[in-house]
């Protein structure tokens, strides 16, 4: 196998192969291909279980407090903004704005958790509960998981701010950013649907 | 481990081992080969595992209420001296299907071949994540020791079967299992988790790490069924995970998803469960249909016969399963109309398998035909997996399954296609690739004993069960002799039973021959079987990191009795002048195919299909 070495060079010094997209981006695009099908499984069954018995079905602001919700929505589609200026900072050498713009993302992430975490809480002391019927179990499930996702989005982000402050991305290498960035805007996405379908119709 | 690699390919070794600590080596390794390597060990470890509760049910059926010999080991809620409770019978049954599909064999196929052979396949260092892929492993384990668990919590393991229909598994008092059946759900939530990481690495190593000039029609099959199947996994998984913790909900925190006194839907499961189960069917048979069609070419001395179609039924065979899961479904009560777009997308399916079978047929035909044990597993396959094709073919039209529909006849259908189809192939692909995985051979009179009294006493076991399941026996039942119209049958059921126990005999004596092998079995050398694909022009086994430098990449997968050879086969990556120094115009040819088809281009090129 090391006899056709000479040959090698011709077609072997090509820059990139496959896609040429660098792997990490491939797989988080294939992994968000998965992320997508789990979701479906969830809002699927919400719709089914829905239709099935909406006689019983409480009106939007019924139970949920819609105002409140709102506001969060606009702090997650801020944070897919900051996220973006991230990437864009990086893409043009501005390592600074990518930091701040990292932990900006980070902050606000965080900041839908602690709201969801106080609307958890509300409603739970008003007694609504995963117990609460359809109506209940599906809420609770299908925002829990997301909030988990976001969660989790919060600390990958602040594990790549922290990396970010110790100068471990420049203008030609940024993977990281760009990577957890498609996360987010999906994690974000999520929400603009499951805020449609849960909290306004 | 250096001086093996030296020893066993009599080939110049480029040593770059460096030192790594055992545990890095061999535990918690990032090496594709031996996280492979460690699936192997794993799902064989539990194939056992599955096997003797396939025993158990049979010796119930066999002999029903007898009390099993050496059957006083067993605690009182399990048997009491000796004879098998119901609730036991029914957590058999579960765990049985459990373990066979999620523990052995989806890990055998997929987590042992996808890590082991892609990276070799396509010509990659490794896979594109190897931590990654680490823990897609070490996540499997304690799920499989969860579920090993779940037999001695109170209540005993789950037991409302393998598919969990809702509400028998949402609700304790039905099942008489709580702890045990929510360990079953957490279990398989993790190990999904694990399978979906294992297949975001499988994909993303086959879209972009490929060898230079491994274009996509130079993939050998195995590489191609192990990718779909990837994309299966990706695609389904993730929805019964979602359908799982719906039911761990219902269990646990009071929802009620599938309860219907509550407004739930118990249909639902069965729909969100069957999407994924459909697929699931064949990412247990897709890869077992690229490993046989790697040993039908090598043992026929041909190129596989339609390379091209081959691929092509692969990915439509993956996509028609999104599309037919609802035949699972036909007793469920749901509308008609339905099940009748059901049965035709279903009955479609027919076609690209048949394709699949026929080159099958046209590879062996006027084929020098080497008969070696992986080549009598490979062709045992193909034979079995028409039986249980056809037989699918019976369940797949509605009016015929309202009549057999959760009978025997199924359950001899399922096992002519996993255990006959999957199965069998896995063999052949043990024995195939032994060689390379630990660089000694299997010796090839005792696999053919093995072959012979596998084949035989799978048939003796299964073929009955078709006539058992016309003639009324319900899958699940704990006592056929409890029915009149049952007892009569009661003597098949005994022999079925006799083979099935002298069945799972041929199953120890390949483990024997498995770990005899390991040790003792003769020195392998690089490429014992003459075979064509980038995995054999390493040594055996291949070192760490697999390549000094990447190979490059001439040819399709199955250059095989090539007319202007002096030899009967041409792996990927030799320039034909190498071989064939008295024709130098196929080497121009053959770069100049090369030079235009640097970018993955399909079909420009003739190569593969001969």
């Amino acid at each position: 196998m090391t006899s056709h070495a000479a040959t090698v060079d011709s077609t072997a010094q090509r820059p990139e192969r496959g896609l040429g997209v660098y792997d990490k981006k491939v797989g988080m695009w294939v992994f968000l291909c998965s992320e997508v099908m789990f979701f479906t499984g969830l809002i699927g069954s919400y719709i089914i279980l829905r239709f099935g018995a909406s006689d019983v079905w409480p009106m939007p602001g019924e139970v949920l407090n819609v105002p409140v919700t709102a506001v969060n929505t606009f702090l997650l589609i801020c944070s897919s903004v900051t996220m973006v200026k991230a990437f864009a900072a990086a893409e043009v050498g501005d390592l600074k704005g990518m930091r701040l713009y990292l932990l900006a993302t980070a902050v606000i992430g965080a900041g839908f958790v602690g709201v969801q975490v106080f609307e958890y809480n509300q409603l739970i002391h008003h007694g609504f509960l995963p117990s609460s019927g359809l109506y209940g179990a599906t809420f609770f499930t299908m925002t829990g998981f997301h909030g988990l996702h976001v969660t989790v989005g919060v600390i990958c982000i602040a594990w790549v701010t922290a990396k970010a402050y110790r100068g471990g991305y420049t203008q030609e290498d940024h993977e990281g950013v760009e990577v957890i960035g498609l996360y987010w805007h999906f994690v974000d996405l999520v929400w603009i649907i499951l805020f449609t379908v849960v909290y306004l119709i | 481990m250096a001086t093996i690699v030296a020893e066993a390919s009599g080939m110049p070794v480029l040593v770059v081992e460096h030192e790594m600590p055992f545990i890095r080596k061999y535990v918690f390794s990032t090496d594709h080969k031996v996280i492979g390597i460690q699936f192997l060990f794993f799902s064989l470890f539990f194939l056992l595992i599955g096997g003797l509760l396939a025993v158990l049910i049979r010796y119930q059926l066999g002999w029903p209420g007898k009390a099993i010999p050496g059957g006083g080991v067993l605690p009182e809620s399990m048997a009491p001296q000796g004879i098998m409770l119901p609730e036991f019978y029914n957590s058999l049954v579960t765990m049985h299907g459990t373990f066979m599909v999620f523990f052995a064999i989806m890990p055998l196929l997929v987590g042992v071949y996808a890590n082991y052979l892609i990276p070799l396949q396509i010509g990659a260092h490794d896979m594109a994540f190897p931590k990654l892929n680490m823990a897609s492993f070490w996540i499997s384990v304690p799920a499989g020791l969860m579920m090993m668990a779940s037999f001695a919590v109170e209540g005993g393991a789950a037991g409302a079967g393998w598919t969990s229909y809702a509400p028998l598994s949402a609700r304790p008092d039905l099942s008489g299992v709580s702890l045990g059946q929510q360990m079953w759900i957490v279990s398989l939530v993790v190990l999904g988790l694990g399978s979906i990481l294992g297949a975001v690495n499988y994909v993303t190593t086959v879209i972009n790490n490929r060898a230079p000039g491994m274009t996509w029609f130079r993939l050998p099959l195995a590489t191609w069924a192990l990718f779909i199947s990837a994309i299966l996994i990706l695609l389904s998984m993730p929805v019964l995970s979602a359908a799982m913790i719906m039911l761990l909900f219902d269990q646990t925190i009071g929802t009620n998803f599938f309860l219907p006194a509550e407004g739930g839907q118990p249909l639902l499961w069965q729909h969100l469960f069957w999407f994924f189960g459909h697929p699931e069917v064949y990412i247990l048979i897709l890869p077992a249909m690229g490993f046989v069609s790697e040993i039908i070419a090598n043992g026929s001395r041909k190129p596989i016969f339609g390379y091209h179609s081959m691929v092509f039924a692969l990915i439509a065979i993956a996509f028609l399963g999104f599309l037919v899961w609802g035949h699972h479904m036909f007793q469920s009560g749901m509308n008609p109309a339905l099940g009748m777009s059901f049965m035709i997308s279903t009955l479609v399916i027919s076609v690209p398998s048949a394709i699949k079978v026929f080159n099958w047929m046209g590879t062996l035909w006027e084929g020098n035909i080497q008969f070696h044990t992986p080549m009598l597993f490979a062709v045992g396959f193909v034979m079995l997996f028409v039986i249980g094709g056809l037989s699918g073919v019976y369940m797949a039209s509605t009016p015929v399954d309202i009549y057999i529909h959760d009978t025997y006849f199924i359950v001899a259908h399922i096992h002519y296609v996993l255990l006959g189809g999957s199965l069998f192939a896995i063999f052949g692909a043990i024995y195939y690739w032994f060689p390379k995985m630990f660089g000694r051979m299997i010796n090839d009179t005792a696999g053919k004993i093995h072959f012979f009294a596998t084949f035989i006493l799978f048939n003796l076991t299964f073929f009955p069960m078709h006539g058992l399941g016309m003639k009324g026996m319900m899958r699940r039942i704990y006592d056929p002799a409890q029915y009149e119209h049952l007892s009569e049958i009661q003597d098949t059921n005994t022999m079925v039973s006799i083979a099935a126990i002298a069945l799972f005999g041929t199953g120890i004596y390949f483990l024997v021959l498995f770990f005899w092998s390991l040790f003792k079995g003769k020195k392998a050398p690089a490429n014992p079987w003459n075979a064509t694909t980038l995995e054999w022009q390493t040594p055996s086994p291949p070192r760490h990191g697999n390549w000094s430098e990447l190979p490059v990449v001439y040819h399709g997968p199955y250059e095989y009795s090539h007319p202007d050879m002096d030899r009967d086969w041409l792996a990927q990556n030799e320039r034909p002048d190498i071989v064939s120094p008295a024709h130098p115009e196929l080497t121009d040819q053959v770069l100049a195919e090369t030079g235009a088809s640097e970018e993955p281009s399909p079909g420009t090129h003739t190569d593969g299909a001969g």
